[in-house]
């Protein structure tokens, strides 16, 4: 099996977000980027499959600026064989990668598409769908586990009312949740290594699609702030305040 | 102008997610249907043409449909989206899965996840984990949205719309349903409950959690809700987490027991209108949210608390 692993580079989910005082969106100068930590589940997952014997190549694939190519480094170092890069400096909206996807699916032929179900940047939770939709796969979306039984991919899925198990015939989208594994630390010999395995850099203007800005942001600003309330001495005192809020 | 609705449900009962996504609808206007979607789901339907406001519902019923799935519902949604400029989903785990699906095959940009709009193309919603709201505004000739249920009200009851049965497309579907191991539970839904009680790493094992937490939420009538550490260590089920990537909730009292208060965790709450933290740490993050602190170790407070009340 060949496994596709796009890898998004986001701010390091550490980072305590500022917003510019223009509104203009968030302060990212000078602030640590890493690779989204479901991107980082993803890569894990597909390097299991690889060392379990069900995935015989790993090719991630990160669309941004030419530092994604860092991320693409990571991906690596943690398992994958070779990357693409698709480098752009402009904002690509989820529909507009999975556009981009869809092009890069076409010409690598993946029997499985596996990346993180949203990016701790935007929150939007749209790029696997979208590109399930565009290529008409079927899609095991917030996977917390996945098994190949005969030619199906069973996907258990993390959904409201608890866990979902659906069978998909590939080629698949599976979008990944927290609990799928643990992502490992990539090893000191193997981050030397990956950056001896090839990354091919592509642009979006290759493919013929538009890539254009659908939403045009207006401002961006913080969220109303809380208040720290008191500190209540014991049990009795917390309930009486809450009691006299009418909360209780 | 018309939006179309699509229903949350289970088949049996139709979520209160529904009525607050209606509410979203109606600040973006037009006439309002709701989709109901699943197997034997005809009273759904009926609650559904209950809702004030409605014009009519749509009610396609199949076994196909009976999950949900999304490959089956955008097969369902797209082609009636030629009636309509907008449709909006809850934003729950089953919105988030079938709507993208819509908007590649519309081109469209999805909104996700909405905490406000204003007219038809201008949309407020969180990024960050909440730490920044950013509004924008969409070209789009027709609008998917995603909508966070705790920031608008749910619609009200005295409806008398009609419903219409349509006929569900069998497409070939690449996708089946195997199991599930859906919680049944007297409990409130956690993303509805007035008051929700959280439980997090410090309860220490599954059997704490549930020795603790459980006399707590049942005196209080109360949703339980853990924090993603605890889910993340099997001290509680993965439909308990709220947070960034888990539930967002927004009850009248939300009790952080044990819950250091991780921002991806305040991402998930702190719309709550009354916020109670227990926690031994006195320099724990979630302190600087909470209305009422308690620096108390809670294996004593919380069984005194639940003697208190």
């Amino acid at each position: 099996m060949k496994v596709l692993v796009p890898v998004k580079r986001v701010i390091d989910y550490n980072v305590k977000v500022r917003v510019k005082p223009d509104q203009s969106g968030v302060d990212l100068a000078n602030v640590k980027m890493s690779m989204n930590p479901f991107d980082e589940i993803a890569v894990e997952e597909a390097v299991r499959m690889k060392e379990a014997g069900t995935a015989e190549e790993i090719v991630a694939v990160s669309i941004g600026p030419q530092q994604a190519q860092e991320t693409l480094r990571t991906a690596l170092a943690m398992g994958a064989d070779r990357g693409i890069l698709v480098k752009t400096d402009e904002t690509v909206e989820p529909l507009a990668v999975a556009k981009i996807l869809k092009n890069v699916v076409e010409a690598e032929g993946p029997d499985l598409v596996i990346l993180g179900k949203q990016a701790i940047d935007d929150d939007s939770n749209q790029t696997g769908q979208m590109l399930a939709s565009l290529l008409g796969w079927p899609q095991g979306t917030f996977a917390s586990g996945v098994k190949t039984e005969g030619e199906k991919l069973h996907v258990t899925r993390e959904v409201d009312g608890g866990l979902q198990t659906v069978a998909l015939e590939g080629p698949a989208i599976v979008t990944t949740d927290l609990r799928l594994n643990e992502p490992r630390y990539a090893s000191l010999p193997n981050i030397m290594k990956a950056k001896k395995k090839p990354i091919d850099t592509r642009e979006p203007d290759e493919f013929d699609i538009d890539i254009a800005p659908r939403l045009s942001v207006v401002k961006v600003t913080e969220p109303p702030q809380r208040e720290a309330g008191e500190l209540v001495e014991d049990v009795p005192t917390l309930v009486s305040k809450l009691k006299t809020e009418g909360a209780i | 102008m018309a939006v179309l609705v699509i229903a949350e449900h289970d088949n049996a009962a139709l979520s209160d997610a529904t009525h607050k996504t209606v509410s979203a609808a109606a600040k973006f206007g037009g006439d309002i249907d709701i989709l109901v979607a699943g197997e034997g789901a005809g009273s759904v339907a009926e609650a559904a043409a209950g809702i004030d406001g409605i014009r009519k519902v749509l009610h396609a019923d199949d076994p196909a449909l009976k999950k949900q799935l999304a490959e089956a519902m955008e097969a369902l949604i797209v082609p009636l989206m030629d009636g309509y400029d907008a449709v909006f989903a809850a934003a729950s785990t089953s919105g988030k899965n079938i709507m993208p699906r819509i908007a590649a095959q519309l081109d469209v940009m999805q909104l996700s996840d909405i905490t406000g709009l204003e007219g038809t193309d201008t949309f407020e919603r969180p990024i960050y984990a909440g730490n920044a709201i950013m509004t924008v505004t969409s070209s789009d000739p027709k609008k998917v949205v995603t909508v966070r249920t705790t920031s608008f009200d749910a619609a009200g009851e005295g409806g008398s719309a009609s419903i219409e049965t349509l006929e569900a497309s069998a497409a070939a579907a690449k996708s089946e349903f195997v199991s599930e191991n859906i919680v049944e539970s007297d409990r409130p839904d956690l993303t509805a409950a007035k008051r929700v009680v959280s439980g997090g790493r410090a309860l220490g094992s599954d059997e704490d959690f549930e020795k603790y937490m459980i006399p707590l939420a049942d005196k209080l009538g109360a949703a339980i809700g853990a924090s993603r550490a605890a889910v993340d260590a099997g001290y509680a089920p993965n439909d308990y987490q709220v947070g960034q990537t888990g539930k967002i909730v927004a009850p009248e009292l939300y009790i952080a027991i044990g819950i250091s208060g991780a921002i991806q965790h305040l991402a998930g709450m702190k719309d709550s209108k009354i916020i109670v933290a227990i926690n031994k740490d006195e320099e724990a993050p979630i302190f600087q949210v909470a209305d009422y602190g308690l620096v108390a170790d809670l294996f004593n407070a919380v069984p005194e608390l639940t003697e208190a009340l």
